[in-house]
């Protein structure tokens, strides 16, 4: 794979990142509000995108390259375990069903932009909210550095990457040059270049997942040949573990870990600043309802692009790092120019989460830390002016992360991330049904999730890693293998639970809420719901 | 009405978490195992179960709803 650059797999590249850089510019002119410098409108494409809009923005955003690359993978490396990622995105809408539609509604009577926005206002608690919001900005930032790492396998698969011995300037350039563009046009277009741009990333998704999942598998000799290779290469026992490398179906012992990491992912997913942000973004609360019916359609992509993983063992591609393994399939079984086109794909897989990530955490930074304990009168124009600035330094911080450190520091980050994003559950979920939780019991729930998290992670090993080895550890009490995260999540729920109780019993002062339960079932057109909506110019269906 | 709701909304969690009712191998789909093809079929089930969910709950919503005739749609 070090063997030169693929020229026409790169000439289709490049001609498809030139294509959505335009599009990311022209953005800022779709759909132009008169005033362009609110929040709203930088921050949330002026709360204005109906239901395909969103559809294309929500799964341009969840469904990240790395998602592309690491399911795979996770698969190519053990087999079935790697394959949670479908029931969690099975199980995620059912459950977003029940508490989004709330949020929205909320949200949107009182000109909340974050989720700590909310925080704040239902709890009167400025802690509360600073801790939801650093949360998430601890959360994003990992996440966001893995997006710059799908980006660099596609290069690397490309011959673009550079060997070892390349010097440094010329190993990152093409990786600047993505990530500088990319930070000019969410500067300059806001949440609008990633909702547009967001349809060719899909699109070229689709289109590749269709090919590869017809093609590749009769060039194999069909799925038969496919899993009875696979169920030979995971039989093999490992010299440097004692075990077999991977299951094509998870043994008793595994099927803990399995559903408890579908769950604590799905219960995680919509905690993460990007999906409120794109969540926020539309027009009405319908769109939100009639979206979790939709939004499935990746979740069967998902599960087609997994077995990949398998075709990648089956067709013999031996890669050392798995995060290479599904490009290197591509390269290896597409003709030169598809292979381009599923390599843009990847590409700006990865441009429109990050933009979707950055602005998410600049807002959380701008309204929630900014606005909250810096500047309190900020007006509308400051906090986007530095809503921008601060998208572009957690684009930078990413970078610098990346290339600077081991991709397996981004990738334990990540890992934490998702276990830390979960504590912020009770408060945000918990406060859009009840106001029964007291604010300091959450604070303490979620510190001890926090805590119990990060240092359960730190003490799994795994064969290559002394600490961060793996998300799942012994439960405590249960004796079973499960998703650190989950364990944490239940021990934040008993703390505030139990806490609830005391400060109720000695009376600590509950602190304001501003919302009334009819907040919570608004839609547009109801009176108090912002009208400053602008006119839907583009006749969007939805 | 609700009741059914919930029962949609509930009934993938139930199916998914029982990991045990579907770790095996056997039937296979055109080749596929039945671990993976079953969890596939269930994206589609859960995705018709969210669908009816919707559908019932927006017929809920109309027959409490008095005024929103233009909001609902």
């Amino acid at each position: 794979m070090k063997d030169g650059v693929n020229g026409v797999a790169l000439g289709v590249c490049i001609f498809f990142f030139l294509a959505v850089t335009v599009m990311g510019f022209l953005a800022a002119r779709w759909r132009k509000a008169e005033n362009e410098h609110s929040l709203d409108e930088w921050g949330l494409g002026g709360r204005s995108f109906g239901t395909w809009i969103t559809w294309f923005l929500l799964g341009g955003d969840l469904y990240t390259a790395y998602t592309f690359v690491a399911v795979p993978a996770a698969i190519y490396a053990a087999g079935a375990a790697g394959f949670f990622a479908v029931p969690y995105t099975i199980i995620v809408y059912p459950l977003i069903f029940t508490f989004l539609p709330r949020l929205w509604s909320v949200s949107h009577r009182h000109g909340y932009v974050t989720t700590s926005d909310f925080v704040r206002g239902r709890f009167g608690s400025k802690g509360l909210s600073l801790a939801v919001a650093v949360t998430g900005i601890l959360a994003t930032m990992p996440y966001i550095a893995l997006q710059l790492v799908g980006i660099q396998a596609v290069l690397d698969v490309m011959g673009v990457g550079g060997g070892e011995n390349t010097n440094w300037f010329v190993k990152d350039l093409p990786l600047l040059i993505a990530f500088g563009v990319l930070a000019a046009y969410t500067y300059s277009s806001g949440l609008r270049a990633p909702a547009l741009i967001a349809f060719v990333k899909d699109t070229l998704i689709y289109i590749v997942i269709a090919v590869a999942i017809i093609y590749i598998p009769i060039k194999l000799g069909g799925f038969d040949d496919i899993f009875a290779k696979a169920g030979q290469a995971f039989n093999q026992v490992n010299p440097a573990t004692g075990k077999p490398r991977g299951a094509l179906a998870p043994p008793e012992a595994g099927q803990w870990t399995y559903a408890t990491l579908a769950l604590g992912s799905a219960l995680a997913l919509f905690m993460y600043p990007h999906s409120i942000t794109a969540t926020l973004s539309s027009r009405k609360r319908e769109v939100i309802r009639r979206n979790t019916a939709i939004l499935p359609l990746y979740s069967l992509m998902l599960g087609l692009l997994a077995l990949l993983g398998f075709m990648a063992i089956a067709a013999g591609v031996k890669v050392q790092n798995g995060q290479l393994a599904i490009p290197q399939l591509f390269e290896n079984m597409f003709p030169d120019w598809f292979a381009g086109v599923a390599f843009a794909a990847i590409a700006i897989g990865a441009l429109v989460p990050a933009a979707i990530m950055s602005i998410a955490a600049a807002n959380l930074f701008t309204r929630n830390i900014y606005k909250d304990f810096i500047k309190p009168d900020a007006t509308p124009a400051e906090e986007t002016r530095v809503s921008k600035i601060v998208s572009l330094l957690v684009k930078v911080g990413a970078l610098v992360f990346v290339l600077t450190m081991d991709k397996t520091v981004a990738i334990n980050f990540q890992l934490l991330g998702g276990i830390w994003i979960l504590q912020t559950f009770p408060a945000l979920v918990g406060g859009l049904f009840t106001r029964w939780f007291h604010r300091w019991a959450l604070i303490a729930g979620w510190a001890v999730g926090m805590i119990y998290g990060t240092v359960a992670a730190y003490g799994v090993a795994s064969p290559t890693q002394k600490h961060f080895g793996g998300s799942a550890k012994e439960i405590p009490g249960i004796g079973e293998i499960g998703y650190i995260g989950m364990t944490a999540f239940v021990l934040n729920v008993v703390v505030t639970v139990v806490l609830t109780f005391v400060l109720k019993a000695v009376k600590a002062p509950e602190g304001t809420d501003e919302t009334v339960p009819g907040d919570y079932t608004a839609d547009a057109g109801d009176p108090g719901v912002e009208a400053e909506l602008p006119p839907a110019t583009a006749g969007t269906s939805h | 009405m609700r009741v059914v709701i919930a029962l949609c909304l509930v009934a993938p969690f139930v199916a998914m978490l029982w990991v045990g009712s579907y770790a095996k191998i056997d039937p296979t789909f055109i080749g596929i195992p039945f671990f993976y093809w079953y969890q596939m079929l269930w994206v589609l089930i859960s995705t018709a179960l969210t669908m009816i969910a919707y559908k019932l709950w927006q017929r809920d919503q109309r027959a409490r709803a008095d005024h929103k005739g233009g909001a609902a749609e």
